[in-house]
């Protein structure tokens, strides 16, 4: 923080074994280390675990509870197959977005290791997920484990009920529709097990009371009548969030479907401001390990040979590989969000003539508030579109691409220079718009009054066509919910109808 | 600022959280699994068959579907490490994928199709290869075994050779008989030492003093006449006798390899031999295997060429029955051997050879053996019974130990086999 200060604190552990209590140690001292940059975050719980239990882990995407489901056993082998093979190393930790916010070590790591991923996780990405207004609007830190508990137990019971295959179908299905169960621009309720519960079973207590088959005899008043109103065309609006709907709407689904289908939205929407926010989440975990660490080495706390481990490690978490060199597999989030909280730091330390030029409110000022800000109010969308300065597109020398299908050949749209900075980070941003790189289908009619089929429209993009046998399949899948015939129209930029592919339950 | 931090160690807590969603995944792909375990076992040799292993699935059949773009359309992609591009340069479009070699998203999100490798357990593989019959149950109580002999404990007696003294055994029994030795005299002790003192106390006189003095050094006397040891506490240990199955087995796969047996066939046989095999090493340590091969004359080959060398000629089986006894009597003297044959052939038999072979099977063979199995693989479903066989069918009302069946696919094997060792128990 401030430069001139020369405090020398007492000497950490030297050695690669770690222990418990100097992990205690290595964390209350990152703590007061971040209590100096003035980090938020929520209460900490840190698990140490073996690689054995990590490959657990990541197969359950990160969560320490899921339902059972092959496709995370699948995972399970991939990854396990990859890391006994020595193609993939594990990642260093995992976080979970809860609260207390749960940090999982590996046993076999070193102590540096240890203490990389305390600073990186426990501080870095905790203080994300309590500070980042996406993670505080859309999930319920405090209530996701119960509700996974709850959706465990609930899960196991069906299958106890109704068969191992009948829920798997159920889950698969799903599954093919997980991106879309997520709301946008509705708050979800907050979760609580214990009310998922009691909803559940009130639900089907309500139903039962209600239940009373004379009704269906008696003709509906005025049939004739209001018949024109009902065949207005329902819903009323698109609806984007097709699991809900099929929650909500399905003809043919069962009670204990119905609340697999919730579920598996749920545990979707959990997801949702993580997929929108890697670059920055990890960016930002990347910077505080780097800095909170490079500071307990500015006070004397951490041995040479610490360091330079450290920054071996960090160095190759935060390589940028070129487009054409081996294994370059995009744009590295850590490298790219690691660099542009960096840059910001500079920016408002250093600035150039350029940052004053590109950004004169923030050039110059208090970088820890303005990071703070950031980290607040973006996600990589609007974050890249915002933050990224001429200085790392140079320094990422990146260009842009144009796959236009009237050409038989690509064209390079724009490099790093003058005439290219706004349009390379306006087409880098538009990368991380979920709404560009996600097709855009959404529910349009439900046939109520006819056939009960359900209408879905896929507006093209830019003339971007869906992955013919891949549609087919997530179809075949939505009929299983759905129970009757399901169309998906692919309509065009005009609003054509441009094609339809069917499914007939 | 929270408090500190929670540090807990889950290290114990166990892994294997991921058990049951694998069970699921192989539950799922089990045809596909089944069809790369039958293309493991033609591959592999008998005697590793049961060692799991690596299975490939086609990236295609365990993807999950779900909306996404694909190739075609208009669309810009960002890169970095730009060397030597200026705007408006052209690059030709790569043949395969959406342009721009995997650009950021798109490389991560697709599901690979790269073929999906993983491994399976021993137990999942045997599962998978004996489509879930267990197959442990079946073998424990019924093949029979060869006695041998084996010195095992049997407690302690009183006579035996010093070598065998138990010291801790005699020891007890010593201390046991001079507590109960000497405890009647330790109460005349104490009286006579009590009556002293109340002597002394009185005082009497020095007469009667003197005569309970000389009591006591008398019972002191006897209490040290107690021996220590005695002849009856000795105790030696005890050892016995007792039979003991001999843990090793031989087993004989004889087949007939003449031109009529094809690829099919022998594949039948090589599954044949495998359960076997199987079955075999699961109830004794050690299983030999001894493979003999004949077409007009028989040779003792190793597996490969057992199961892969093409060979051509006549059929004489007795040939081979004739090598595996001079093999046995040779090599696996059945007093030290439990001895196994499995003959698998097309029941191709010409002349006098079917007859023959089926006396000297009977007289020679079958008596050594704990068990002889037949296995026919005729050319189809209703092929005739063959010379072979019915000559073979006589021997079946006399020999327990022997049995035949006809295999004419892979998926009757395991029914066929359940069967022939089913028999046994009954």
């Amino acid at each position: 923080m401030n430069g001139g200060v020369q405090v020398r604190e007492r000497r950490l552990s030297q050695g690669p074994d770690w222990t418990f209590e100097l992990i205690d140690e290595y964390e209350r001292e990152i703590r007061k280390t971040a209590a100096e940059f003035g980090l938020d975050t929520y209460p900490n719980q840190i698990e140490v675990i073996t690689s054995e239990q990590m490959l657990d882990a990541y197969a359950s995407v990160g969560l320490p509870i899921g339902y059972p489901h092959w496709s995370f056993g699948k995972e399970f082998i991939r990854n396990e197959q990859a890391y006994r093979t020595g193609a993939q190393g594990l990642a260093y930790e995992i976080v979970i977005n809860s609260n207390p916010c749960i940090a999982y070590l590996m046993e076999e790591n070193s102590m540096m290791m240890q203490a990389l991923v305390v600073a990186h996780a426990s501080y870095g990405h905790n203080s994300f997920f309590k500070g980042n207004y996406l993670f505080r609007q859309w999930t319920a830190a405090d209530a996701i484990l119960d509700y996974l508990v709850f959706a465990r137990r609930y899960v196991m019971e069906c299958e106890e009920r109704y068969g191992i295959g009948a829920v798997e179908e159920i889950l698969d299905s799903c599954h093919a529709l997980m991106s879309y169960g997520v709301d946008r621009y509705r708050r979800p309720q907050p979760l609580s097990a214990r009310e998922e519960e009691a909803r559940m079973s009130e639900r089907n207590d309500y139903i039962q009371r209600q239940f009373n088959d004379l009704w269906r005899t008696v003709p509906a008043p005025g049939s004739g009548k209001s018949g024109n109103a009902r065949r207005s065309v329902f819903p009323a609006e698109p609806e984007e969030n097709i699991l809900y709907f099929i929650e909500k709407h399905s003809p043919k689904l069962a009670p204990w479907q119905r609340e697999i289908v919730r579920i598996v939205r749920k545990v979707s929407q959990y997801f949702y401001p993580q997929g929108l926010t890697r670059v920055m989440n990890e960016g930002w975990a990347t910077f505080w390990h780097y800095t909170l660490l490079n500071r307990m080495y500015d006070k004397g706390q951490l041995e040479d040979g610490f360091m330079i481990e450290f920054l071996q490690v960090h160095t190759n978490v935060v390589t940028q590989r070129g487009f054409d060199e081996r294994g370059y597999g995009g744009i590295n989030p850590y490298a790219l969000g690691f660099a542009m909280m960096r840059d910001i730091r500079r920016i408002c330390e250093a600035p150039t003539d350029e940052d004053r030029q590109w950004f004169p409110e923030i050039a110059g000022g208090d970088w820890l508030k303005v990071l703070d800000f950031a980290m607040r109010n973006f996600k990589d969308e609007s974050f890249i579109a915002q933050y990224l300065s001429p200085k790392l597109i140079r320094d990422f020398r990146l260009f842009t691409v144009a796959d236009h299908e009237s050409k038989s050949y690509l064209e390079i749209d724009s490099i790093h220079n003058e005439e290219g900075y706004r349009r390379v980070r306006r087409l880098l941003a538009q990368h991380y718009n979920r709404d560009v790189s996600m097709p855009d289908v959404q529910v349009v009619r439900y046939e109520r009054d006819t056939d009960r089929s359900l209408v879905l429209r896929h507006q093209i993009h830019r003339n971007r066509p869906l992955v013919s046998t891949d549609a087919t399949a997530v179809l075949k899948h939505l009929v299983r919910l759905w129970g009757f015939t399901v169309r998906l129209e692919a309509i065009d930029a005009e609003g054509r109808l441009d094609h339809y592919r069917e499914c007939t339950a | 600022m929270a408090g500190s931090a929670h540090l807990i160690d889950r290290r114990l807590n166990g892994g294997n959280k991921s058990a049951t969603n694998r069970q699921r995944f192989i539950r799922r792909y089990k045809e596909q699994l089944r069809r790369a375990v039958g293309d493991m076992v033609d591959k592999r040799s008998i005697t590793d068959i049961d060692g799991g292993g690596e299975v490939n699935l086609p990236g295609r059949d365990i993807s999950e579907p779900s909306f996404r773009h694909g190739p075609g359309g208009n669309r810009e992609t960002v890169h970095p490490g730009n060397r030597e591009f200026s705007p408006g340069d052209t690059i030709r479009r790569p043949q395969s994928g959406g342009g721009g070699g995997g650009a950021g998203g798109e490389a991560g999100e697709g599901e690979s199709t790269d073929a999906f490798v993983f491994t399976l357990s021993r137990e999942e593989f045997l599962n998978i290869f004996f489509d879930d019959l267990e197959l442990p149950h079946l073998v424990r109580n019924y093949l029979g075994t060869v006695q041998q002999k084996k010195m095992v404990r049997a407690g302690y007696v009183v006579e035996g050779s010093p070598t065998n003294l138990s010291v801790p055994r005699t020891m007890k029994s010593s201390l046991g008989r001079r507590v109960a030795l000497s405890a009647p005299i330790r109460r005349e002790l104490d009286a006579a030492a009590a009556a002293l003192a109340e002597a002394r106390a009185r005082p009497a006189d020095a007469a009667e003093i003197a005569r309970l003095e000389t009591q006591i050094a008398d019972i002191e006397a006897r209490l040290k006449r107690v021996p220590f040891l005695d002849d009856l506490d000795l105790r030696y240990r005890h050892r016995v006798f007792m039979p003991q199955p001999v843990a090793r087995a031989v087993m004989f796969c004889l087949m007939d390899v003449s031109a009529s047996m094809d690829e099919r066939k022998k594949d039948v046989a090589k599954r044949f031999f495998t359960l076997l095999y199987l079955f075999l090493s699961r109830k004794y340590e050690k299983v030999e295997i001894v493979f003999v091969r004949h077409t007009d004359n028989a040779e003792e080959v190793d597996e490969n060429a057992f199961f892969h060398d093409p060979k051509s000629g006549g059929t004489v089986v007795l040939s081979a029955l004739e090598l595996m006894h001079e093999i046995q009597v040779e090599r696996f003297p059945a007093g030290q051997w439990n001895i196994y044959a499995a003959q698998a052939s097309d029941g191709d038999a010409f002349g006098s050879d079917a007859g023959k072979s089926a006396r000297f099977l009977g007289e020679k063979i079958v008596p050594a053996c704990r068990y002889f199995a037949y296995v026919e693989i005729p050319d189809g479903q209703d092929a005739r019974q063959s010379s072979l066989w019915v000559e073979y069918e006589t021997l079946t009302a006399a020999a327990p130990n022997f049995a035949m069946r006809r295999v004419s696919g892979r998926d009757e094997i395991y029914p066929v086999f359940h069967e022939l060792f089913k028999k046994e128990t009954a």
